[in-house]
């Protein structure tokens, strides 16, 4: 028992890594039914797009890059998904210099490809723009001054979804999926609280613990978590998307984390106990 | 052809797992090209999305010649690249700094100080929840009650660990240290989350291989 111990105490770590590997790709080969039931914060979340009116005019912020597309894309596809059920309209930008690519493509997917929504009339992407805080301000001031071309290079004027667009409060809601800096956090401190527009925030799990007492607060009016969010969410809009399928290698993956954080203790005092005799 | 981007996509990938056995030349491969990639894609941007828009086409095309100072300023950061001119990229550093700090403290005021103070200022007893607890007795609704207590006591637990001011001993010290054991228990939480995170990227690259790659998994 005791050399079994201590073989263990000595695993190499490859093992752990292999093993994590196998629980996270498990669930691609085999359907293991995960379908979390939802908490308030995306509840609110999805409450806030279901409360809207048709026609709607949503401000979509997309500010994520390859690093956090893993946790977000699936957050954007069914944010877009659940406005584009709404028949609402949607303006989309992102602040993050390697974001236009990912974004533009989960537009596309979902307003031209899966809705089959006119851009300039139904959507429009108008892309990226330098500045972080400095742009957020701006668009308080005009969007019109800080987009003046979408991301095709087509002037603003030219879009008939802009027409009407001047600053925030030509938006009854401001979405917001952020991997960092400049996002959420930005946002509520030089957005919600300048310009009073309801946000709502999509927000990697590793930012969370930090946003979740602007939640708490109301400064943001819903929160998605992570894949997780991501999976609560696209249950509440009855679409399975990536993030449902991702919950599975989630849970095994947790599962051996788990395992290996109680077994690595149990060993580690054992062998103290044994050690100390 | 897209197949052969799809592949070489997987090749990288499977070079950056291969690290995880041990570092060889398939990693530092995947690893320089990354950076590489990375450091030429920011400079197109910058000079696309910026330079061009922001400088280049208002000053040539529109005659907005008062462009030419910032245009100035931008050029003196360069200065710091020579040591006997480098106290010149100073003046447009001090312009960097001083319009940040001031957005910055704004939107930190504004934004997170006050309105976090006075999210925090609950009443110890929410007499809703009492409420909804007495006409609907359940354990979500008993721990809805024991929110705003929990939150109260723990909030002050927390910041009086961090008041220096009186030696933590005696009933100082239990405070102390059950904000502690709250402090604790919000980072275990928050590594918690990174862990999600995590593994929502290597999932995301393990879909990769498996769907979008080698079209294997039944998903």
């Amino acid at each position: 028992m005791s050399r079994f111990l201590s073989r263990f105490e000595k695993l190499d770590r490859r093992w752990i890594f292999l093993l994590i590997a196998l629980a996270v790709t498990l669930p691609l080969f085999v359907d293991l039914g995960m379908s979390p039931s939802s908490t308030p914060p995306v509840r609110d979340f999805y409450n806030q797009i279901e409360r809207l009116p048709e026609r709607s005019l949503v401000l979509c912020s997309f500010d994520y890059d390859p690093g956090g597309k893993a946790e977000l894309s699936p957050m954007a596809y069914a944010v877009l998904r659940h406005l584009m059920s709404k028949n609402c309209r949607v303006v989309v930008i992102t602040l993050w210099s390697t974001g236009p690519g990912l974004v533009e493509e989960v537009v596309n997917d979902v307003c031209r490809d899966e809705f089959h929504r006119q851009y300039g009339l139904d959507y429009c992407y108008l892309g990226f723009k330098e500045g972080r805080e400095a742009v957020m301000v701006g668009m308080g001031r005009s969007i019109r001054e800080t987009f003046p071309r979408d991301h095709y290079q087509t002037p603003i004027g030219q879009l008939p979804i802009m027409s009407d667009v001047q600053n925030y409060s030509s938006f009854p809601l401001l979405v917001n999926i952020s991997s960092g800096y400049p996002g959420t956090k930005e946002y509520v401190q030089y957005v919600e609280s300048r310009f009073a527009i309801p946000l709502i925030s999509g927000a990697s799990a590793v930012s969370v613990p930090e946003y979740a007492a602007y939640y708490t607060s109301g400064q943001l009016r819903g929160l998605l978590t992570g894949i997780t969010g991501a999976a609560e969410y696209e249950t509440l809009i009855n679409r399975k998307g990536l993030a449902m399928i991702a919950m599975g290698g989630q849970t095994m993956g947790h599962l051996i984390i788990i395992f290996f954080i109680l077994a690595g203790n149990l060993v580690y005092f054992v062998n103290r106990r044994g050690k100390a005799r | 052809m897209e197949f052969f981007w799809l592949t070489f996509a997987a090749f990288l990938t499977l070079a950056v797992f291969s690290f995880l056995y041990k570092d060889n030349p398939f990693y530092k491969f995947a690893e320089h090209l990354f950076v590489g990639v990375a450091a030429g894609y920011v400079v197109c941007v910058e000079f696309y999305n910026v330079f061009l828009p922001n400088l280049w086409r208002p000053l040539t095309n529109d005659g907005q010649w008062g462009l030419l100072i910032p245009f100035a300023l931008g050029i003196a950061l360069f200065t710091r690249f020579t040591s006997k001119w480098a106290w010149v990229s100073r003046w447009p550093m001090s312009i960097i700094i001083g319009t940040y700090a001031g957005l910055a403290v704004i939107g930190f005021a504004s934004g997170d100080l006050v309105l976090q103070l006075q999210a925090s200022m609950v009443p110890v007893i929410s007499v809703p929840d009492v409420a909804a607890f007495t006409l609907r007795p359940g354990v979500i609704s008993f721990l809805q009650v024991l929110a705003n207590p929990v939150f109260t006591i723990g909030l002050i637990c927390v910041l009086f660990y961090f008041f220096f001011s009186v030696e933590h001993r005696g009933t100082f010290r239990l405070i102390s240290t059950t904000g502690t054991t709250l402090l604790m228990i919000g980072f275990g939480a928050g590594y918690g989350y990174t862990v999600m995170t995590r593994i929502a990227l290597l999932f995301d690259r393990l879909y990769f291989l498996f769907v979008d790659w080698l079209h294997i998994a039944k998903v």
